[in-house]
């Protein structure tokens, strides 16, 4: 059932920590690391966005010295974090609403920066609004897009576990296409969410003209604390989105979360790539391609379409839409594309069923 | 208690006009409020707006609806709104017009007391001193040569507060003219 | 000092003197010149140490301005209408959150049909949102209110919504005293939260809380509303030492001592109101007025105490609830409970229908003359607009003249077959 993918481990950064050089190593290899959110939480067993916080908050927190605070959207990662009278953050945090927390960010950053100057302080406390593609891509967009706009001084980071998990697995507008949800069932002709909806969100960061945007997963930890503390160098509005597998959401082994982490970017699924204003500066190569069937297989989400009565064309549909993004990012290729990819919707929506 | 409702269209300043009133009367140590006729108006469409003198405190937030004294910045508007509606039998009408204003409006001239019903070419003032049809500070100097209730010095100092340098300065040569225009009609010359 | 400026110069004056570090702003007719004129003073340097934000929705104004005061400056936002419901979700919030936010609505009404004119149904959308609710009578009344309203906020630790009512108030070119920076300074010390987002002390806010503490937060909240009660009381009196301006508090009489009647009302048309029970008065007839200044915290005891021992007493309201009865009404029956006194609603000025001294002195006479027979009656109604409607649909009508309920309940009876 799963290939074999032991060979990634020889030389890869999960492993090879230790043979670094100190100042290369991952934050979590430290022994002083700033554990900010602390163990005890009640995230569900696997949970790829627990495991995605912790790396990219303890890693801005390394990058500002400390002097960082949060503003959290509702949704799992506030609701498994917060239960009163208990707190998983140690450092300073706040959930407001769902669809408003890019908004709180740059509150926070404004008072930030009026108290420091009043206090005739030069190191202005950074901020973090953070939150899952709910409350992301849909209801926070607005406010998500004004501060992209205002180039507010705040990084957005973006938990995408493609649904919104916290109230019981329902479609966004992150959701990919025949994914299972709870809003689009695995019935009628055509199973699954339907095809050609849906946006790209880092594409509409970069769109913006952002002096950073990044996507990065749980699958390589080094880098998503080089890219958020590569954020972290710039001022002004940045965004990551980071794909952090939910095993209740996708049906999946709470063992696999990296797993199909790494699958969704070795299949072309997930470009992980970078950008500062608005060009694209990074591209994380395929190491070893892999077809999508492989990552949709640990996945009872895309369980139609890898059973007996699997239908082939849905699958060539999604491998088409993975080598369009392999074609338009160059994820095999050497180069950096010149020109912005298109989102892979557009490719969805133009193709011929 | 004055009362004076200002007819005009929408980018003609009329609102200002009402705020200008009121600051020319707060000057002068009066109590005084000027509004507008809140609507959604938009450029060139009827616009009303009201202000309000007195020795105390004004209270009252309502519309004027009995005024002593109505200023049309547009005669246009003349047969197409009420413009003296309620207007006191004792009252006053400026008008922006160059004709007489026995000729643009006889039936009021017979209804109110003589001199009490006045045209100025108010707009034909502005185009010369501001090179814009902006005929506010004119009718509110015809006003006050009229009533006599607050000087041309306060509404020229008026719109120099509001509109300081050279546009202040051309409202208030505008509103000169005016003035004596009106002074001059009174003492029963022509303006010819 | 005295100037000659339009009400929402004014209470962007105001608000300057308080000196606040973040103010939002969405425009909405008729907030906008408020922060207008804030924006200009941050941008010229009138106003130091603050950051005006221009967002893209109210939404966002109210989350910017969560955002800033959990971060520990002072915070201002301004609304009106579609844009207090807007952002409804975060006014919730931010009274939960205890964050002392203070923000003008500029009150007009709600649609559909779309309205840009004055009523009080934006502002009583929000009555149980937590947050305080300050009515001004006067555009003095709304300086110096939204100045004390920061002092209320912070010392009780609940968000202040000042409620004054659009265009006839924001709109209006009037003489205003604005307060010197050095008095204010003097009244309103530096904003020192009690709580913050700060590195150095890190504390998780709004956190989620579930069966086991919600009552009690809820109760603790309820708890500070009671407490705002004589804070308002208190910084009132601050205030008027200060200034020698009558303005805040949480209600004013007006002719009231021998009042054979009295009006409770809120806003702007009391000083129309003022002037026509002057006129009555100088014929005979004795009305008195209660200016209700805090809505929210309603204040119970002081309003029987301004009631008194009088018999008529008319709420004049300018919304209602559909399918129930006067929004103000119910409080001051329940502040009257165990009185003889017969308390009746007047609905006026809905959507901008302006209210006139003609129009208290049909409601003075309507209750002297024993007519008011529902509890709630509309006065200024056009009869012939609502017949033209009734009598081609429904083949019914109502009677010229004030509308009581029991009038339109009668139409219901004779309804075409």
């Amino acid at each position: 059932m799963l290939d074999a993918i032991k060979f990634y481990q020889t030389g890869s950064n999960t492993v090879g920590n230790r043979l670094l050089n100190p100042s290369m190593r991952a934050v979590q290899a430290s022994a002083d690391r700033p554990n900010t959110l602390i163990s005890g939480h009640r995230a569900c067993q696997g949970c790829g966005e627990a495991l995605g916080a912790r790396y990219a908050i303890d890693a801005a927190m390394r990058a500002t010295g400390g002097q960082l605070m949060i503003a959290n959207a509702t949704g799992c990662l506030e609701v498994f974090s917060s239960p009163y009278p208990e707190s998983a953050w140690r450092l300073p945090w706040i959930h407001s609403l769902f669809g408003n927390t890019a908004a709180v960010g740059s509150g926070l950053a404004v008072a930030a920066r009026v108290r420091a100057k009043k206090a005739g302080n030069t190191n202005v406390p950074r901020v973090i609004a953070q939150g899952g593609d709910g409350g992301t891509t849909d209801i926070g967009f607005g406010p998500l897009s004004g501060m992209f706009e205002r180039n507010d001084d705040v990084l957005y980071i973006c938990y995408d576990n493609q649904a919104y998990m916290n109230t019981g697995v329902q479609r966004s507008s992150a959701t990919p296409p025949a994914a299972r949800t709870a809003t689009t069932q695995l019935v009628g002709a055509e199973p699954g969410n339907d095809w050609g909806k849906g946006k790209n969100v880092p594409l509409i960061a970069m769109a913006h003209g952002i002096p950073y945007v990044a996507t990065a997963s749980v699958a390589d930890l080094k880098d998503l604390e080089y890219k958020v503390e590569k954020a972290m160098s710039f001022h002004g509005a940045r965004y990551i989105q980071i794909l952090v597998p939910c095993p209740l959401g996708w049906g999946s082994a709470s063992g696999n979360t990296v797993t199909i982490a790494r699958l969704a970017c070795e299949t072309g699924f997930y470009p992980i790539f970078e950008a500062e204003y608005g060009r694209i500066t990074s591209v994380r190569k395929i190491r070893q391609q892999q077809p999508v069937l492989n990552f949709l297989k640990l996945q009872r989400r895309y369980a139609h379409l890898t059973g007996k009565k699997a239908d082939p064309k849905v699958l060539a549909r999604i491998q088409a839409m993975c080598d369009d993004n392999i074609k338009s990012f160059d994820l095999l290729g050497d180069e950096i594309p010149e020109t912005t990819p298109v989102a892979v919707q557009a490719h969805e929506r133009s193709h011929e069923i | 208690m004055l009362q004076i409702r200002l007819h005009g269209r929408g980018g003609q300043g009329v609102v200002t006009a009402a705020e200008m009133l009121s600051l020319s009367a707060f000057l002068e140590g009066h109590f005084a409020q000027a509004f507008p006729s809140f609507g959604s108006e938009r450029t060139g469409a009827p616009v009303v707006a009201y202000a309000r003198i007195d020795d105390k405190e004004i209270r009252t937030h309502e519309p004027i609806l009995q005024p002593n004294a109505v200023v049309v910045q547009d005669k246009t508007l003349l047969g197409a709104v009420d413009v003296f509606s309620g207007i006191d039998p004792q009252g006053y009408a400026i008008i922006n017009s160059a004709d007489p204003a026995e000729a643009v409006v006889p039936e009021l001239c017979r209804q109110l007391p003589a001199g009490h019903v006045l045209t100025v070419p108010a707009t034909d003032f502005a185009m010369q001193k501001i090179g814009r049809p902006l005929p506010g500070a004119p009718m509110l100097a015809a006003l006050a040569a009229a009533t006599g209730v607050f000087t041309l010095e306060s509404v020229q100092k008026s719109f120099q507060t509001r509109y300081p340098g050279k546009v202040g300065d051309a409202n208030a040569e505008t509103a000169a003219l005016a003035y004596e225009y009106i002074i001059n009609l009174k003492n029963g010359g022509n303006n010819a | 000092m005295l100037k000659q400026i339009e009400g929402s110069l004014g209470i962007a004056e105001a608000v300057a003197l308080c000196r606040p570090g973040a103010v939002c702003a969405y425009p909405i007719s008729p907030q906008t010149h408020i922060v207008e004129n804030l924006g200009k003073m941050v941008k010229t340097g009138q106003l130091q140490d603050c950051e005006f934000v221009n967002v893209e929705s109210e939404f966002s104004a109210i989350s910017v301005s969560i955002g800033a005061s959990a971060g520990g400056v002072r915070a201002y936002t301004a609304t009106a209408s579609q844009g207090l419901l807007f952002m409804t979700e975060g006014v919730y919030n931010a009274s939960g959150l205890g964050l002392p936010i203070v923000m003008t609505v500029a009150s007009r009404a709600i649609g559909a049909p779309i309205n840009i004119w004055n009523d009080h149904s934006d502002s009583l959308s929000q009555r149980d949102s937590g947050w305080l609710q300050l009515f001004c009578e006067s555009n003095q009344d709304a300086v110096d209110t939204h100045i004390m309203a920061f002092k209320i906020a912070e010392e009780v630790g609940l968000p202040v919504m000042v409620c004054m009512d659009g265009f006839v108030l924001t709109h209006a070119f009037e003489r205003l005293d604005i307060p010197s920076q050095e008095q204010i300074d003097q009244f309103l010390p530096p904003y020192e939260p009690r709580e913050f987002l700060d590195p150095k002390e890190p504390i998780s806010m709004g956190a989620m809380v579930g069966p086991e503490a919600f009552t009690e937060l809820r109760i603790l909240q309820q708890r500070k509303m009671h407490k705002a009660i004589p804070v308002i009381e208190r910084v009132t009196r601050e205030y008027r030492e200060l200034t020698g301006h009558h303005s805040g508090g949480l209600l004013d009489c007006y002719n009231c001592d021998d009042a054979d009647m009295k009006l409770i009302i809120m806003g702007s048309s009391v000083g129309t109101a003022k002037d026509a029970v002057d006129e009555l008065r100088a014929q005979g007839i004795k009305a008195g007025i209660i200016s209700l200044k805090a809505f929210r915290p309603f204040p119970y005891d002081a309003v029987r105490e301004a009631v008194g021992s009088t018999k008529n007493v008319v709420v004049v309201e300018r919304s209602f609830s559909y399918g129930a009865r006067g929004i103000v009404y119910p409080e001051v029956v329940r502040a009257m409970r165990g009185t003889d006194a017969a308390i009746h609603t007047a609905v006026v000025g809905l959507g901008g229908r302006a209210v006139l001294g003609s129009t208290i002195k049909d409601i003075v006479k309507y209750c002297l003359d024993g007519r008011f027979t529902d509890e709630m009656t509309w006065f200024d109604v056009d009869t012939s607009l609502l017949n033209s409607y009734l009598k081609d649909t429904e083949g019914t009508s109502v009677p010229e003249g004030p509308l009581p309920e029991s009038a339109l309940l009668d139409t219901l009876q004779h309804v075409r077959a």
